[in-house]
């Protein structure tokens, strides 16, 4: 186990490094000029000219290459180009609303989902089963932003439980956290729910179907014993990979979301610095979802081992 | 045993101790008193010479000052300076800068900090740099007097360094001022009202200010940018939110007090709400700029681009972008309506009624034989992507014009508008902007109206005329005679085309009524003093 983690951690290097090169030849040959965008819009093409040149803009691609590679090297992603703050520092400003909204959607949705899913396939081909998959197409079809607009409507205009957006960091209490972050948990759990329901339901009535299942039933084990301890452990190799691959998702990119409720989180970093053409935030954002990525994804395979003992690394 | 349960009561302890305490600063910022506003964009930038972004002219004004300030009536007043005298040749000024000037960092203001933020700021700033084309000297004679010699009598001075706008002349440090203007300063120490809190501040979600208790405001009674900037507050709060929509509903829930820029759209929304109150002040506005590239074939020709007066009709833009017929104004002004320089002189073929067989004929004389007209279209702007939409179609109404709309975000836009290369190797032909009426209504401030050929805006209009006439207009030495000009300028424009200005909209400002008073009324960059919490 431990040499196949070495082999995979050591196999996200050149990872990095056909990432690092391809974010950055794809940032810089896409049209665009964040020395216009800082000049504005009264500039003139001289002063654009000058803070282009100021900031290095002019200098040859493969220059340009070099000084980003050296940076990334030493550990440095960067600052800004327009607010001159480090890359890092930006990161971790939106790091705790990130790692909240994702944590909050993944319980609200595991919390829901499961049960749903493995309901669904207890009860396939019934009315109960219809009512899932259709909450779970509904969940799918219905876009998050209008979700949200229909939650913010309810809950923070007409009822006022809860606020129309922001986030309130841990560090002035988790009743004030948990209140700031229930909406968007709620809409944007809608469709990690209809996800991983869908999957629990698919995985859960193959499983259901297997020979040992039959025989745990016809030795007498109670339905939520064969439920829960037979199958759903069995089922869980997909679930688990869903889930992971939601986390990442829900780290690297709820930009919708994010702008919906005004939370400060790296999906609305990353958007706003590609539309600002913000060079170094692109570049180090990119870095370090990949690095993400190839974390989530080597905890996923480990996970496997616990629920499938056949599985070995 | 017992030591686990003493570690266990040592971190009972400290949770409560930690609990008390954050109760406690809750408490107190609780009883500050906190004004929360969403503006029309988030400071990303800390230098408000570095760009002319007017955010950074709104984040300037919060915590720098200066010499001079326009009023509600957009007069210009002293505001840093305390007395002034003015040579009998109208080409010496000796400012005196009054009593109790000091920075956030404690230090006095002083002459010297003046004339090198005036110098910093004259190397980056339109109307700065004109002014500085015409001054002789600029020097510091003692800690509060300067002397500003110019070579000719230049009658903008005291206008320029009231401006408002973007890219206001806001006095810095010294340390700060001869920083290279190309450059991003990185201290941010000004003698305003407000001071900076650089550790709340988070790019692309909040800044915070607090107030300068060591602040000394005029005695006279705010008006626009100048009188007596009186902080009421303890704290004020840019929240950006980037969503109209999330913005219009924490107004209405009272979650922020003061919201500058509302979505035309959801304004009866907001105005069906006894405790909202929308506010716009007569020269504020938008208007909207047509810009026709004159290096190029079909614009190059002058016929061409006054063909295009007979095509564009201006009251779809409105109707399209400000539906509220209150907010519009059908303007034929390259100044903009409801200010001082107001004319319509030359404007006939626009205002007059469309007429595509004149406009065939005008370009057919222009050479024009179905080439492919590139149209950069941004998508992503509230204002740019409708009008874009608005125009292409009224070029297709036309039916003789080749047009190759190219889709692309606004980022790329402004990157693109740069290349003077012909179209088919990565030029263009026409691109919409817009500009405020406050700029718009100065000829030397008025950037997009320059035809200055190769030191002009995109587009690079050409015309020594004119530019003759803006020279001096800005010699001018009184109202009258600017205003006489102005009649000139115009016709001039209207006979060149340096672009076609194809709408003016006004944008009102919605705030609590019921959470806040005292909002003063400006045309741009909204003051924050004077602003009382109830």
């Amino acid at each position: 186990m431990t040499a196949y983690i070495v082999r995979r951690l050591l196999a996200t290097i050149p990872v990095m490094i056909v990432v690092a090169l391809f974010v950055f030849l794809l940032l810089h040959l896409t049209p665009g000029d964040p020395a216009a965008v800082i000049a504005g819009d009264d500039a003139s093409p001289a002063d654009i000219e000058g803070v282009r040149r100021k900031l290095g803009l002019d200098r040859p691609i493969w220059e340009q290459f070099g000084i980003y590679v050296m940076n990334l090297l030493r550990g440095d992603l960067g600052t800004s180009i327009f607010s001159n703050l480090p890359v890092m520092t930006l990161v971790k400003q939106r790091l705790e609303p990130s790692l909240v909204l994702a944590v909050s959607t993944l319980v609200v949705a595991i919390t829901v989902a499961i049960p749903m899913g493995v309901i669904a396939a207890w009860k396939a081909r019934t009315l109960v089963d219809r009512v899932v998959m259709g909450f779970s197409v509904l969940g799918f079809a219905v876009p998050v932003f209008l979700v949200g607009y229909l939650l913010i409507y309810v809950f923070a205009i007409e009822l006022r439980w809860l606020p129309v957006q922001g986030y309130k960091p841990l560090s002035q209490g988790v009743w004030q956290t948990l209140r700031s972050i229930t909406l968007p948990a709620i809409a944007l759990g809608m469709v990690y729910t209809a996800l991983i329901a869908r999957i629990t339901r698919a995985s859960m009535l193959e499983v259901l179907s297997e020979d040992y299942i039959r025989t745990a039933r016809a030795k007498g084990v109670a339905t939520p014993g064969v439920l829960l301890h037979h199958a759903l452990k069995n089922a869980a190799v997909p679930i688990v990979t869903v889930i992971g691959i939601g986390l990442t998702l829900l780290i690297s990119g709820v930009v919708l979301t994010e702008t919906v409720f005004n939370i400060p989180g790296l999906g609305r970093l990353t958007v706003d610095a590609i539309l600002k053409r913000d060079y170094p935030i692109v570049q180090g954002l990119i870095i370090l979802f990949a690095a993400v990525k190839v974390l989530v994804n080597l905890l996923i395979d480990i996970s496997y081992t616990f629920f499938d003992p056949r599985i070995r690394y | 045993m017992l030591t686990r349960m003493r570690r266990s009561g040592l971190r009972l302890a400290v949770a409560l101790l930690t609990a008390t305490m954050a109760f406690g600063s809750l408490q107190a910022l609780a009883q500050e008193k906190v004004l929360r506003a969403v503006m029309h964009a988030d400071v990303r930038t800390l230098d408000p010479f570095w760009t002319t972004q007017t955010i950074a002219g709104i984040h300037g004004l919060m915590i720098y000052d200066t010499l001079f300030s326009s009023d509600a009536e957009l007069q210009p007043q002293p505001q840093m300076v305390d007395t002034w005298t003015v040579s009998d040749d109208r080409k010496t000024y000796t400012f005196m800068l009054r009593d109790g000037l000091k920075f956030h960092d404690g230090t006095p203001v002083t002459s010297k900090d003046v004339v090198a933020s005036m110098n910093r700021w004259g190397k980056r700033d339109g109307a700065g740099k004109q002014l500085m084309s015409y001054t002789k000297s600029l020097t510091a004679k003692d800690d509060k007097t300067f002397e500003w010699v110019l070579s000719e009598p230049y009658g903008l001075l005291i206008d320029t360094l009231a401006k408002t706008g973007t890219s206001i002349p806001f006095v810095m440090r010294e340390a700060e001022a001869m920083v290279d203007p190309f450059e991003q300063i990185k201290e941010v120490v000004g003698s305003g009202p407000f001071m900076f809190k650089r550790d709340e501040w988070v790019p692309g979600n909040k800044t915070v200010y607090v107030k300068f208790k060591d602040y000394v405001p005029r005695k006279e009674p705010a008006s626009g940018h100048a009188g007596g900037k009186v902080v009421k507050v303890d704290r004020v709060e840019f929240i950006w939110m980037s969503d109209p929509q999330t913005a219009q509903s924490a107004l209405m829930a009272g979650e922020i007090d003061y919201l500058e820029n509302p979505k035309p759209d959801f304004l009866p929304l907001l105005g069906a709400n006894p405790d909202i109150k929308l506010e716009v002040h007569p020269a504020a506005g938008t208007m909207g700029i047509l810009q026709l590239n004159h290096l190029h074939p079909p614009f190059n020709n002058v016929k061409a681009r006054q063909a295009m007066y007979y095509i564009i009709n201006n009251a779809d833009y409105l109707n399209t972008i400000a539906a509220d017929p209150n907010l519009q104004t059908l303007c034929y002004s390259y100044f903009g309506c409801g200010v001082a320089m107001e004319t319509t002189a030359g404007s006939e073929p626009y205002s007059g009624p469309k007429d595509y067989k004149k406009a065939e004929q005008l370009f057919k004389e222009a050479g024009y034989n179905g080439e492919p007209i590139t149209i950069l279209h941004a998508t992503d702007h509230a204002y740019i992507n409708p009008a874009n939409l608005v125009m292409i179609q009224q070029l297709r109404k036309a039916g003789f014009l080749n047009l190759d709309v190219q889709a692309m975000d606004w980022g790329s836009v402004v990157a693109r508008r740069a290349k003077k290369e012909v179209p088919a190797e990565g030029g263009w032909n026409i691109f919409i902007t817009g500009t405020t009426v406050l700029t718009s209504s100065n000829p030397i401030t008025h950037t997009s109206i320059g035809m200055g050929c190769d030191k002009a805006w995109f587009g690079w209009p050409c015309d020594s005329v004119f530019e003759d006439l803006r020279k001096e207009w800005a010699f001018a030495p009184d109202l009258d005679t600017r205003k006489r000009l102005a009649v000139e300028l115009s016709k001039r424009a209207y006979d060149q085309v340096p672009y076609i200005s194809f709408a003016q909209w006004r944008n009102p400002v919605a705030y609590r009524s019921d959470m806040i008073s005292g909002v003063l009324s400006v045309p741009s960059v909204p003051p924050m003093w004077n602003i009382e919490k109830k």
